[in-house]
């Protein structure tokens, strides 16, 4: 009992820094695999393409 | 937590995509550099010149592998990041984090980002035709969501009605249907096509892999010191 509400407690506080890092990881996951900016499109280009995202 | 949570997906990133980029080039490029002759017209594979085979060298260009090596590592930073931030929030949980179980978390994310997104929508090459790339990014979106919520009632509930459920989310999607295009007409041969298909998903099921046992092992020793 004491280590499940131990856990849960851990669970909470732990939630902030998990999201944190799903954030940053979808911001660097949309712009190295979506963004259409030319640039990032030509240099992501064989990547994109590979991993089967669709960017054009 | 943070700090450790992101140097073990720094590094478990830059490790898993240099092998993931290695992998690329090597297999994938070759097959992307022969289809780009056919997209730019200085090979076709049907009318009027006939069947004749392709004596143009693909020659890499290797600046261009070179930023192809970059934006890999910069994905599988990000796919590193989803995949530590699950182990660690299981861990949190009570669920004790093991290298060996990172095979299955590398391996549920190659499942939501590239196995299932790609029976409706498989990897394509230049110079194929396809339906309005935004109406493709949402069904892509909606799978890789369904899909993750599914694994998740599989792995961490112990009811089959939540099972039930996680697969009835997993169909979804696919009873939906992905958008594909009114008419095809590609310049690309069907073999290539099909090649890249196979390759890309073999090479994204091995990197995937590699890419949860280093998440789980850096997780370990970054949140055990």
């Amino acid at each position: 009992m004491t280590t499940k509400t131990h856990a849960l407690a851990k669970s909470e506080s732990a939630l902030v820094p998990v999201m944190g890092l799903i954030l940053l990881g979808a911001a660097i996951l949309f712009t190295a695999g979506f963004a259409q900016a030319e640039m990032l499109h030509d240099s992501a280009h064989d990547v994109r393409h590979s991993i089967g995202f669709a960017c054009h | 937590m943070f700090k450790n949570m992101l140097s073990s997906a720094l590094f478990a990133g830059f490790a898993a995509g240099l092998i993931a980029a290695v992998l690329q080039i090597y297999f994938l490029v070759p097959v992307l550099l022969e289809a780009e002759l056919y997209e730019t017209g200085q090979l076709t594979h049907f009318g009027g010149e006939g069947f004749v085979p392709n004596t143009i060298p693909l020659e890499h260009d290797w600046a261009r592998n070179g930023m192809t090596m970059l934006s890999t590592i910069a994905i599988y930073i990000g796919f590193a990041m989803l995949v530590v931030a699950g182990i660690a929030y299981a861990d949190s949980r009570g669920i004790a984090p093991q290298v060996k179980t990172g095979l299955l978390w590398g391996l549920a994310g190659f499942a939501a980002i590239q196995l299932l997104p790609s029976l409706g929508l498989p990897p394509e090459l230049p110079g194929m035709i396809a339906a309005e790339v935004t109406a493709r990014q949402i069904w892509w979106a909606g799978t890789v969501i369904c899909t993750l919520v599914a694994i998740g009632s599989f792995a961490f509930t112990n009811d089959w009605r939540f099972w039930v459920g996680g697969v009835l989310i997993l169909m979804l999607p696919h009873l939906i249907g992905a958008p594909h295009p009114e008419v095809f007409g590609g310049t690309v041969p069907p073999e290539l096509a099909a090649q890249f298909v196979g390759l890309s998903l073999g090479v994204g099921a091995i990197s995937w892999a590699i890419l949860g046992l280093f998440s789980a092992a850096f997780w370990i020793s970054e949140s055990r010191d």
